[in-house]
């Protein structure tokens, strides 16, 4: 595999993205074994920079990188040299010159992860930067999808919410589309983005036409934080024109599948009810996303640097 | 690797060969287990899983025991990972305990060693065998680790510039040796 940064699916190949679902489910196997711990990445080093706050993706990251045996730094940045003014380059390339092999970085702006790759010799891996992308996000909603449906070819699936401001809707409609998938996108016209149709997908304003039928659901988290401009009245509204309660989920197919990235706001995008459901398979994405890194950790550590192209 | 030239020199085992071959192995793991009602069959993916099916269905012919089977990828708890940059990732499949089991790690041909020291240490990660032995259908020489087969189906002194082809398919079950001719080719 040719891969020496994953930055955002948008770069990369269907069939690499099918190599990183397969070798996740070499992954997932690890993970349900007494001793969850594979000799692979025995004196490697992986480093988290997380600029933006995280639970789920900096300790999926984590756990990952050491179920590799490889060492893990996570760099605080509130009490790191950045608080005394230090440009991110200079932070990395300190942290880089004590020798690591793999960047983890999740930042507030966009095109962050791309300029580092550029700028560095280790492998750069994108945990999500501002409006661009999560890539590993999209991986494992689709090895979610995978493992439950069996296949992604042919599926409907309806992506609802803030596509604008979203990373994880980006990032899934690449992959997605990708693999053959069927996606749509629902949301108010405020939080859906100009000409979003030419990714690839349809367009729907209103949740329960837009459900109609659909094999999965992924609902994205309505992010209080970006919402300064007033993109929906309220977020009650919000609730009631948006938010998934299991009387909307009926209009979808019985066996539809519903996915959240989380943190979930209850009862603003997703009813409890429906978070706790039975088709919500909301936890069995955070299992997967461990299996997930541990497969792109693993395909961009390996090989010797020196033959790799990127 | 995959550019090397092969040319073919000789022929090992033929199918029946092969079949003696697994008949001994599966009499000799009941003789040394004292029947095989404690024993485990691991093939090391790929091909070992092939032979530990065999040997499993030989011993249920003379014991009517059934010993359960298993395969073991060991892509993971390989040495050289760092030199490689495609290996191919297969799953393990264990369905069972292996805690206080005899487990027979079976395997293709014994080369350098390396493949059982990893399909060691990968299996010690499932639990604690009562003990682990090593079967193989072609020993070859040229060892790098202090280790040594249980189970030998043929012994066959090799040079290293020499590979073992072993063809496992239903129409075609044979052995051959045969010698790389690019002298870029190096024993893996």
């Amino acid at each position: 595999m040719p891969l020496k940064h994953l930055l955002g699916l948008e770069e990369v190949s269907k069939e690499d993205i099918l190599t990183i679902l397969n070798l996740a489910k070499s992954f997932k196997e690890v993970m349900l074994r007494p001793v969850k711990k594979v000799p692979t990445l025995r004196g490697k080093t992986v480093v988290n920079m997380f600029f933006e706050p995280s639970t789920r993706t900096r300790t999926s990251f984590e756990i990952a990188a050491k179920r590799l045996s490889a060492d893990v730094l996570n760099l605080a940045i509130s009490t790191s040299s950045v608080v005394k003014g230090e440009t991110l380059l200079d932070t990395v390339q300190t942290i880089e010159a004590m020798q690591i092999d793999m960047v983890v970085i999740r930042h507030g702006v966009s095109g962050v992860p791309l300029m580092l790759s550029k700028k560095i010799k280790s492998s750069v891996i994108n945990a999500g930067d501002g409006m661009h992308e999560h890539p590993t996000q999209g991986l494992l909603d689709m090895f979610t999808i995978m493992d439950k449906k069996g296949k992604i070819e042919g599926l409907d699936v309806a992506v609802i919410g803030d596509i604008t401001h979203s990373r994880v809707a980006r990032s899934n409609i690449w992959g997605l589309t990708k693999l053959g998938a069927k996606v749509r996108v629902i949301g108010p016209p405020t939080l859906i983005p100009k000409e979003v149709e030419k990714l690839g997908v349809e367009v729907y304003y209103d949740l329960k036409e837009g459900i109609k039928d659909m094999d999965v659901i992924n609902i994205l988290r309505i992010q209080l934080e970006r919402q300064k401009k007033n993109l929906f009245p309220t977020t009650r509204e919000y609730a009631m024109l948006f938010g998934l309660n299991t009387t909307k989920l009926k209009y979808a197919k019985p066996d539809c599948m519903v996915m959240h990235p989380g943190p979930m706001n209850r009862g603003l995008e997703i009813s409890p009810n429906v978070a706790d459901g039975t088709q919500s398979v909301i936890n069995e994405q955070v299992t997967n996303g461990v299996a997930v890194r541990m497969a792109v950790l693993y395909l961009l550590a390996g090989g010797k640097k020196d033959e790799i192209i990127d | 690797m995959e550019d090397k030239n092969l040319k073919i020199k000789t022929e090992i085992l033929d199918k029946e060969g092969i079949d003696r071959a697994l008949t001994r192995i599966a009499h000799e793991i009941i003789e040394k287990n004292k029947g095989a009602k404690n024993v485990v069959i691991i093939g090391i993916r790929h091909r070992g899983d092939i032979l530990a099916k065999k040997v499993a269905e030989k011993i249920f012919q003379i014991e009517k025991t059934r010993v359960p089977v298993g395969a073991l990828d060991i892509t993971f708890y390989r040495d050289d990972y760092d030199i490689k940059n495609k290996l191919e990732v297969t799953q393990t499949d264990l369905p069972f305990a292996i805690d206080g089991r005899e487990v027979v790690l079976m395997d293709d041909v014994l080369f350098t060693g390396r493949t059982a020291r990893a399909a060691m240490d990968a299996l010690i990660d499932y639990g604690r065998p009562k003990s682990i032995q090593l079967a193989v259908l072609i020993d070859r020489g040229h060892r790098e680790l202090p280790i040594q087969a249980n189970y030998i189906g043929k012994n066959v002194p090799t040079s290293i510039k020499e590979e073992i082809i072993l063809k496992l398919e239903q129409s075609e079950e044979k052995v051959l040796i045969a010698e790389i001719t690019d002298n870029k080719g190096k024993g893996e």
